[in-house]
């Protein structure tokens, strides 16, 4: 029976339904805009990491370096875009 | 009435009255003619719900011939304007409408569909597959691809073209510069079209990545494959940025949005931050698989397997992550200070270094090659002294403190024609006259495909090359006229010349097609060229199933090998062959994304709601289908090899 249950998407889905409720109280507490902001942000990536690890089986077959290798191609560029935009017009302006 | 008055184009002239017409007329032609030959139900049938990868790459080479004509007059009748000095040939609304389509269409509805058709037509060949991982998607990019395009088009005859360049930079793509629905256009036709091309970038990566041949590893892989990978990956990493930055410009012009005006909060310069992110990738997506082709070609044609294959795979990868850290390089001079734009420059000329050595790895291919000199070889070579002199001003452009007198100037017009002409088009012509025999059965004539090559070589430097000049003393770019004082007139009308000599050398395409259709010789076998990799070990015609038995491959020239050293390409023995079903779902959703697109447009909302609520049942529907796809039996598969010349059992 242990083996049957999918006590991992289980916790994970009790886990996604926490970091939306953190998510939400961004809303209902009065906190400041920084503070607000950076919680979205970081609940935000936790659960899109949650999503594909637990919901979408990324690293549960043999292509798993493919995978992978594509997010962390991804999120470098993402950051290189959202830094280099940062630098241009922030920084540097 | 007044419903219909948008409709109206702002500013008409002759010209657009006689298009019209002209349109009005090959509708009617089409129509006619498809009824009167009894071609509904061929149509229907084979071309407008088919998913074989074949017939889809070919409507893609279609499309962008047509676009390549469109584009091309735009681009002749901004030479015609500027050829003498205050010319009155065009007033400056319609220059500014004409260079405008003309970027939109050539980059985006010319060169993407023309790069689309050889990945869809060769990558499943290449690597030994049935088709591209999912079919049906590939019939829905082409179409939202194909459906985008016929809304721009349809633009200067209905509502009026966009006017603000294919940068279309805001402020002055904002309601308050641009009235008519001319930027709407641009926003809405390149999103439907951007959506196509994203697909078709998931669809590849999955392709290559899952259904290579056995015995194919990637570092087993033909060039154009691996370009093709490289190339999509940076589609799939970019366009989502241009997603949302058409959706936020759509949302600025149609339900007053602060994204990108200059007051309210709103930031103009993240328009072009935003649209560079997307823009300076774009041309590696489509400059890299030119050098695929043209790896390809000079490796067929100098009878030598490709010099330095981990060096041209490490090089483009390389290039993949540097063209994502230069996009600054296009605004230089929009006030961010030195620091940034230093980093910016250095990462720009850092590109050099791995095209550098392509270059010279097609150098070293050739060096001590058996050279034969076809046409498509013929383009090749041309490419590499032309683009190199493009690449060269580039570099020059590159540098920031520099880049100020360069900015906007004529210049810059040379530097990018320069590398896009010899890059792209002679790569999408040589790549033409390299696989027109394994599409069409017969080769093109290779005496008029010289006098083209010349012609268009020659024309390409009288038009472009006084550009470089002109640039340097001063003319800016996107202005529709000039006056006598300033001294650019002669070299204008140069460069008007040039252009005429690549309209005839368009022209000669058009002739060399239906000559070779009326005299070439059709028993040419299924490898005329004596090429080396795998899509030329399928007959001629392709069978809708490419291989009849699945290729085993040993090296990055497995046909080569088979044809020399005896290596058995298909060892194993005939099976039946599952095929995807045709479907004319994808094209009713994208013409449904047609109407959708059309009404967002001039803003009628009904139509906008229903046509989303039929784009939805089109997805619904298709969730809940049951299709399993059909076999092809063992004995129909013996026929059609034995049809098409199959010695190969």
């Amino acid at each position: 029976m242990k083996e049957l249950f999918p006590a991992k998407q289980v916790m994970g889905f009790v886990f996604s339904l926490i970091l939306t409720a953190v998510a939400l109280a961004v809303y209902f507490l009065d906190m400041s805009f920084a503070i607000g902001l950076t919680v979205l942000v970081v609940t935000a990536f936790i659960q899109a990491l949650l999503q594909l690890v637990v919901f979408m089986h990324a690293g549960e077959t043999k292509d798993k370096w493919s995978i992978y290798g594509n997010v962390y191609f991804m999120i470098f560029i993402a950051l290189i875009t959202i830094f280099g935009t940062l630098f241009l017009f922030n920084w540097d302006m | 009435m007044e419903f219909f008055e948008r409709f109206a184009i702002p500013h008409p002239s002759p010209a657009i009255y006689a298009s019209m017409v002209v349109i009005g007329l090959t509708v009617i032609a089409i129509i006619a003619g498809l009824t009167y030959f009894k071609k509904w139900g061929y149509l229907w049938r084979e071309w407008l719900t088919t998913v074989d990868h074949k017939r889809i790459g070919l409507m893609y080479l279609i499309s962008a011939l047509l676009m390549l004509f469109r584009g091309g007059v735009d681009a002749i009748m901004m030479r015609a304007q500027l050829a003498t000095p205050d010319s009155k040939l065009l007033d400056a609304q319609h220059y500014n409408e004409i260079f405008t389509t003309h970027g939109v269409v050539m980059i985006i509805f010319m060169a993407m569909p023309f790069i689309f058709a050889f990945m869809n037509y060769i990558v499943p060949l290449q690597i030994g597959a049935r088709d591209v991982a999912f079919p049906r998607l590939n019939a829905i990019s082409f179409w939202l691809f194909f459906m985008g395009a016929m809304l721009f088009n349809i633009s200067f005859v209905i509502g009026g073209s966009p006017d603000a360049g294919w940068t279309s930079y805001f402020p002055l793509a904002g309601n308050e510069f641009s009235e008519s629905v001319g930027t709407n256009y641009y926003m809405i036709a390149i999103q439907i079209s951007g959506l196509g091309s994203l697909m078709t970038g998931i669809n590849m990566i999955t392709t290559i990545m899952k259904m290579r041949a056995p015995g194919m590893t990637m570092m087993k892989m033909p060039m154009f494959t691996w370009s093709t990978l490289v190339a999509n990956l940076i589609i799939v990493t970019v366009f989502p940025v241009l997603t949302v930055a058409l959706a936020m410009g759509t949302m600025d012009r149609l339900f007053a949005t602060n994204f990108f005006t200059s007051s309210n909060g709103g930031m103009d310069m993240l328009w072009a931050n935003l649209f560079w992110v997307w823009g300076h990738p774009e041309v590696y997506i489509l400059i890299l698989p030119a050098f695929g082709i043209y790896s390809e070609i000079i490796s067929t044609f100098s009878s030598k397997n490709l010099y330095g294959y981990k060096s041209m795979v490490a090089s483009m990868v390389i290039i993949s992550v540097l063209s994502c850290l230069v996009w600054a390089h296009h605004f230089f001079t929009m006030g961010q200070g030195a620091a940034s734009n230093s980093f910016f420059s250095i990462t720009t000329m850092a590109i050099a270094v791995p095209t550098g050595v392509k270059i010279f790895n097609w150098l070293f291919t050739m060096w001590k090659g058996k050279i034969r000199f076809t046409v498509p070889m013929l383009y090749s070579i041309g490419f590499i002294p032309l683009f190199t002199i493009g690449g060269v001003t580039g570099v020059m452009l590159a540098m920031s403190a520099a880049d100020y007198q360069y900015h906007n100037t004529m210049f810059l017009v040379a530097h990018f024609h320069n590398t896009i002409i010899p890059g792209v088009v002679f790569a999408m012509l040589a790549g033409l006259t390299y696989y027109w025999p394994k599409m069409f059965g017969f080769m093109l004539n290779e005496r008029i495909g010289k006098w083209t090559f010349w012609l268009l070589s020659i024309g390409f430097v009288l038009a472009f090359f006084p550009m470089y000049i002109t640039g340097l003393d001063g003319q800016a770019r996107r202005m529709y006229t000039y006056s006598e004082a300033t001294g650019f007139g002669a070299l204008n009308m140069i460069s008007f010349v040039g252009a005429g000599i690549m309209a005839i050398a368009f022209a000669l395409i058009v002739y060399n097609v239906y000559y070779s259709i009326r005299y070439s010789p059709r028993n040419i076998g299924s490898d005329p060229w004596d090429a080396r990799t795998l899509e030329w070990a399928t007959n001629t015609p392709v069978p809708e199933y490419n291989f009849a038995i699945t290729p085993q491959v040993n090296s990055i020239q497995p046909f080569w090998d088979s044809k020399k050293k005896g290596h058995v390409l298909f060892p194993a023995k005939l099976d039946k062959i599952h095929m995807p079903n045709n479907s004319g779902m994808p094209f009713i959703l994208c013409s449904i994304f047609f109407v959708w697109g059309f009404s967002f447009v001039f803003a009628i909302w009904p139509l906008v709601i229903l046509s989303t609520i039929g784009i939805f049942a089109c997805l619904v529907l298709r969730s809940f289908e049951k299709d399993h796809g059909r076999y092809i039996s063992i004995e129909e598969i013996k026929e059609t090899e034995e049809k098409t010349g199959g010695a190969k059992l």
